[in-house]
């Protein structure tokens, strides 16, 4: 331990266990964008590093909050990106389409990304709140249940799939680590498996319906819906042990692989770095998030326990259904792979996650610090 | 709630359940890394496979087809370059659209556009369908650049089929088209599905498929998802299809065909001392050349309503009553029989058998008559007379000898054998006993007798020649040698010289004597019934009660080297045939003279064969319009005809207890013959 109390603090307390991993992947998948946009920087690489630089530089500074503050707004911000999320359905109506930004300039705001850790702070914030005593009542049941809802529907009218799960993922988790009554759960498990049927017939959009169809046949319909899966798991597969090597992936560089740069884009990596890529890059993910439940479970406060479990558990729905939909375990539901498809929205949003985890873990160092 | 919460119980549940998410997610990182070892180590074979497959794209070439050669090496049938596009109809977004879109870029009509819909709708989906071929390059650049929205239209640079003289060589080599469903189902090769790749459908270019399709080559070329070609990887050149040779002269056929102008007939050639068939013509025909990319339904309703029939091979597939060109070959059986030639016949107009009076065509009478006077004036009593002395069966062996009921081993699709009666074969086929005016029928070649064109040309070899000559149409390089027919000199020259005063002598078709010095031609006219004279005199009023016009000829008559035969559809009488057997002898031994024959003639009928078939496909597509019905498949078609052309000459249900009366065959007076 000589050499870590001899660094300057600033450097010691640098969170570098999980800078370094995001830096590695990140620049990783700016070697497959690279390949992506035919072996050019642009348009998807350099993009790709300097929204990862600034989303760093941002997620620092975040890490710097003060944990009264960050509590204290819990409620304004949840309440600030329901009204965007308002805003965004009032303009596509008045636009008379479906919308799913803000234009606001200089940038195109998804308020809905920015819900995903926002359920997470808000659900968090309310178990904080609650007597310790009251977390088997209604109350700790159905308020939550309603912060999830309302946003989840803003977003299912977008209509945006794929991020109405996660953000309900997100605020599930942490009522879960919350502890509310294991009954509750394996209740609504059982209502989830007559709600599905029901949702599949009235909420989904024919085209999901189509794409959920496709994903338990995908060689029913080989030119349409179940292309994508079946060109996928063609790219994985070929790639074998080693890949075929940087720039030399057909599927890919031919166009049969759709999406190769954004959701598709660990079929397009897998192609040219083969099970050693892939393995590299769940490697990582396993890194950033063993980190993320560490940081959550040495949290002091119950706050910052359950924010640094649901951030956590926000980047894992990413990561967890994107493999499985390239790998044909899932149904196509357009939702990126975090630091590695191109996209500033996601890059912000997993960003934010990190940041927030970087924050609880300066909590974490203080307590102990001041408990010394 | 007995139980009491604390802050602390909380936190021991979220440490339980921490780990429990921690597991979760530990397990399907797990999952996932094995799924993707699954898919990338234990199936990486298989989808290598279907990444290579998806990459590369390999395109068969079609081979060149190999020519067809006439008996001096010129090209009856060559390839010629040119730009194409073919549609792969399963690959198609929107057929009619497509259809719409590439039919107003390459300017068709309403029909040719409900023709090609019916094609694609016709086909296996997976096969190329010929939209269009011999494009001119702004029209193949046009379709080319709108490639990105009409997809599963392919143009390319290709050969097509060409056939230099077009109808002229029609029903004897064929034509060439894309594989239909069918031939593919009996012949499932990937060649067959190949844009482009045409194949024999009728005529030479069917029965020599094999040898003249050729090895195709290969291209494979890297591809990406909207078949954008990134490289070729590798290039195998097609072989070329073997040529054919045929022993036909491919400018005596053409001049043949042409010369036949506005008539509906055939003309064959022989060379009598090897068997070359050298013109094998049947006109009118189609154009082969517009054939190739199928048969338009237009094209189709025009040649299936025309009464004369073109879709017909006339040379092989017509039938005809030989009429009186039967006669020398009788004559030949008169004299096998013992029959003295010198001997007398008195002929007075008609000759009394039985109860029966059997007319001469010279109602006035011949007056005492000869064998050869019996020939070169066609005299009906001598061989009334002479048939009832030897009876039916040497006239019908002989008859069977010269070459007609005979099949002949040649590369035709079908050939018709036609009838000899004689007393057995009426017995089984009506059931009723010979009488004595069947073999007077008979022996002027009317009655229950049929024979082809073919046959014809070649019992006028065997005359000539008195050798047991077999037409060939494949020119092989080795001179065959025939069996003579048993024949003594003495009584060849005899009947050489009564065919040879036909022409040359106070014979019926003195008009027929060659403008060529030194060349005599030989032959023997023959007009046939087709119905009694009172229905028809047999050369006005409609066209199918007219007589059909015979004449079968050798040349030079003391040397015989060419015969043939000359059939003209109710041509009116002999008087249709002749001229047409003297222009193209003519055109053997002098083509310029015989050239400008035919050049003044085609004047007079509005150009060639050609230009006449096209101007009536003009006119009959202007008056059709749209509605008309499609055509059918080339194979279809095919046995259509065959089975038309065979009900055609079934012959009667009932035996023919009519006594034949024979017409004016030719008038020698009228002819202007000299003695």
């Amino acid at each position: 331990m000589r050499g870590e109390i001899a660094l300057p603090r600033p450097i010691a307390e640098f969170p570098w266990r999980v800078v370094i991993p995001l830096t590695l992947l990140v620049a990783f998948g700016a070697a497959v964008l690279h390949s992506a946009a035919g072996g050019s920087f642009s348009p998807y690489a350099d993009s790709h590093l300097l929204r990862f630089g600034v989303f760093l530089v941002m997620a620092l500074v975040m890490s710097y909050f003060p944990e009264d503050w960050v509590r204290m707004i819990a409620i304004p911000g949840y309440v600030a990106v329901l009204l965007l999320l308002i805003a965004v359905e009032a303009v596509g109506q008045l636009g008379g389409g479906s919308q799913r930004w803000l234009e606001l300039g200089f940038m195109r705001l998804q308020p809905s990304e920015l819900m995903k850790p926002g359920i997470v702070l808000i659900v968090a914030a309310f178990f904080h709140s609650l007597p310790a005593a009251m977390i088997g009542s209604w109350r700790a049941l159905l308020v939550p249940l309603g912060l999830i809802a309302m946003p989840m529907g803003l977003v299912l009218l977008q209509p945006d799939l794929g991020t109405s799960l996660a953000i309900g993922f997100g605020g599930i988790v942490v009522m879960f680590l919350a502890g509310i009554p294991q009954k509750w759960f394996i209740g609504g498990g059982v209502a989830a498996v007559f709600a599905i049927p029901l949702a599949y017939f009235f909420v989904l959009q024919p085209y999901q319906q189509q794409r959920v169809l496709t994903f338990l046949d995908p060689a029913s319909d080989p030119q349409g819906s179940g292309y994508h899966i079946i060109q996928s798991k063609i790219a994985i597969g070929s790639g074998g042990l080693f890949g075929k090597g940087f720039g030399e992936g057909s599927q890919s560089q031919l166009n049969y692989l759709p999406e190769p740069h954004t959701d598709f884009v660990f079929a397009t990596m897998s192609e040219e770095w083969g099970l050693i890529g892939g393995l590299f890059v769940l490697l990582v993910f396993g890194i950033v998030l063993r980190w993320g439940l560490i940081v959550a479970r040495e949290a002091k406060t119950r706050f910052a326990r359950l924010l640094a479990g649901g951030l956590t558990a926000t980047m894992f729905f990413y990561v967890a259904v994107n493999l499985m939909m390239v790998m044909g375990l899932a149904p196509v539901v357009g939702i990126p792979l975090p630091f590695m498809s191109h996209g500033g929205s996601s890059m912000m949003t997993n960003m934010i996650c990190v940041g927030g985890l970087m924050m609880v873990e300066r909590w974490n160092r203080r307590a102990t610090a001041s408990g010394l | 709630m007995d139980r009491k919460l604390t802050s602390n119980t909380l936190k021991q549940t979220f440490e339980r359940r921490s780990f429990v998410v921690g597991s979760i997610q530990g397990g399907i990182g797990l999952l996932l890394a094995a799924r993707m070892g699954y898919i990338a180590v234990a199936e990486n074979e298989k989808y290598e496979m279907e990444a290579e497959s998806n990459r590369v794209n390999l395109t068969l070439i079609p081979p060149r087809r190999g020519w067809i050669l006439d008996r001096n090496g010129s090209p009856l049938a060559s390839n010629r370059a040119d730009f194409r596009v073919d549609i792969i109809p399963e690959r198609l977004e929107d057929p009619d659209a497509t259809v719409e879109v590439l039919g107003n870029l390459l300017g068709f009509s309403e029909p040719e556009k409900a023709d090609l819909r019916d094609r694609l709708e016709n086909s296996a989906g997976f096969a190329a369908v010929p939209v269009a071929n011999g494009l001119d390059y702004e029209k193949f650049a046009a379709v080319s650049v709108r490639i990105p929205e009409l997809p599963g239209v392919i143009p390319q640079r290709g050969y097509s089929r060409f056939y230099p003289t077009g109808p002229s060589v029609g029903h004897l080599i064929g034509y060439v088209g894309a594989p239909s469903r069918e031939e593919y189902e009996e012949d499932p090769q990937p060649l067959l599905l190949t844009p482009g790749f045409k194949l024999g459908k009728d005529g030479i270019e069917k029965q020599f498929e094999q040898r003249l399709r050729g090895e195709p080559g290969a291209r494979r070329v890297e591809v990406t998802a909207s078949g954008r070609i990134v490289r070729d990887l590798e290039t195998r050149d097609d072989v070329q299809g073997d040529p054919v040779q045929l022993t036909i002269d491919g400018p005596l056929q053409d001049y043949a065909a042409r010369r036949i102008g506005l008539e509906s007939g055939s003309v064959v050639v022989m060379d009598c001392l090897t068997g070359d068939l050298l013109c094998m013509a049947s006109m009118p025909s189609f154009d082969p050349n517009s054939f190739s990319d199928g048969i338009g339904r237009v094209e189709y309703s025009m040649l299936s309503e025309s009464e004369r029939v073109p879709l017909r091979n006339k040379v092989l597939q017509g039938l005809y009553p030989p009429g009186s060109t039967v006669k020398p070959t009788v004559g030949m059986a008169l004299l096998a029989a013992g029959v003295d030639p010198d001997e007398t016949v008195y002929c007075g107009g008609g000759l009394q058998v039985g109860n029966r009076r059997f007319g001469c065509w010279n109602r006035s009478g011949h007056g005492p008559v000869d064998l050869a006077k019996g020939i070169y004036q066609s005299c009906d009593v001598y061989f009334y007379a002479m048939a009832q002395r030897t009876g039916m069966w040497p006239i019908a062996e002989t008859c069977r000898r010269y070459g007609m009921q005979e099949q002949f081993d040649l590369p035709v699709v079908s050939q018709f054998y036609g009838t000899v009666p004689d007393p057995d074969w009426k017995m089984e086929k009506y059931g009723r006993e010979w009488q004595a005016f069947d073999t007077v029928n008979a022996t002027i070649g009317q009655g229950y007798m049929l024979a082809s064109p073919l046959q014809l040309a070649v019992m006028a070899s065997r005359l000539a020649t008195s050798n047991q000559v077999m037409p060939r149409l494949l020119l092989d390089g080795q001179a065959p040698s025939f069996q003579p027919m048993g024949v003594s000199a003495e009584y060849k020259a005899y009947i050489r010289q009564a065919m040879s005063d036909v022409v040359n002598g106070p014979g019926t078709a003195g008009r027929a004597r060659l403008p060529v010095d030194d060349v005599l031609m030989a032959g023997k006219t023959g007009t046939a019934q087709v119905v009694g004279l009172n229905l028809s005199d047999g050369r006005s009023g409609p066209w199918r009660f007219r007589d059909h016009g015979l004449f079968i000829f050798f040349a030079p008559y003391d040397n015989p080297r060419y015969a043939g035969a000359v059939v003209i559809e109710h041509g009116g009488g002999s008087g249709a045939a002749y001229p047409v057997a003297r222009d193209v002898m003519t055109f053997l031994f002098d083509p310029q003279k015989g050239l400008d024959a035919l050049h003044a003639l085609e004047r007079q009928w509005g150009g060639t064969a050609q230009q006449r078939l096209d101007a009536q496909y003009a006119a009959y597509a202007a008056a059709a319009g749209v509605d008309l019905p499609p055509a059918p498949p080339p194979v279809t078609l095919a046995e259509q005809v065959d089975a038309e052309a065979r009900a055609a000459y079934e012959g009667p249900q009932q035996a023919d207890d009519r006594v034949f009366t024979p017409r004016d065959e030719a008038n020698p007076r009228a002819e202007g013959t000299t003695t």
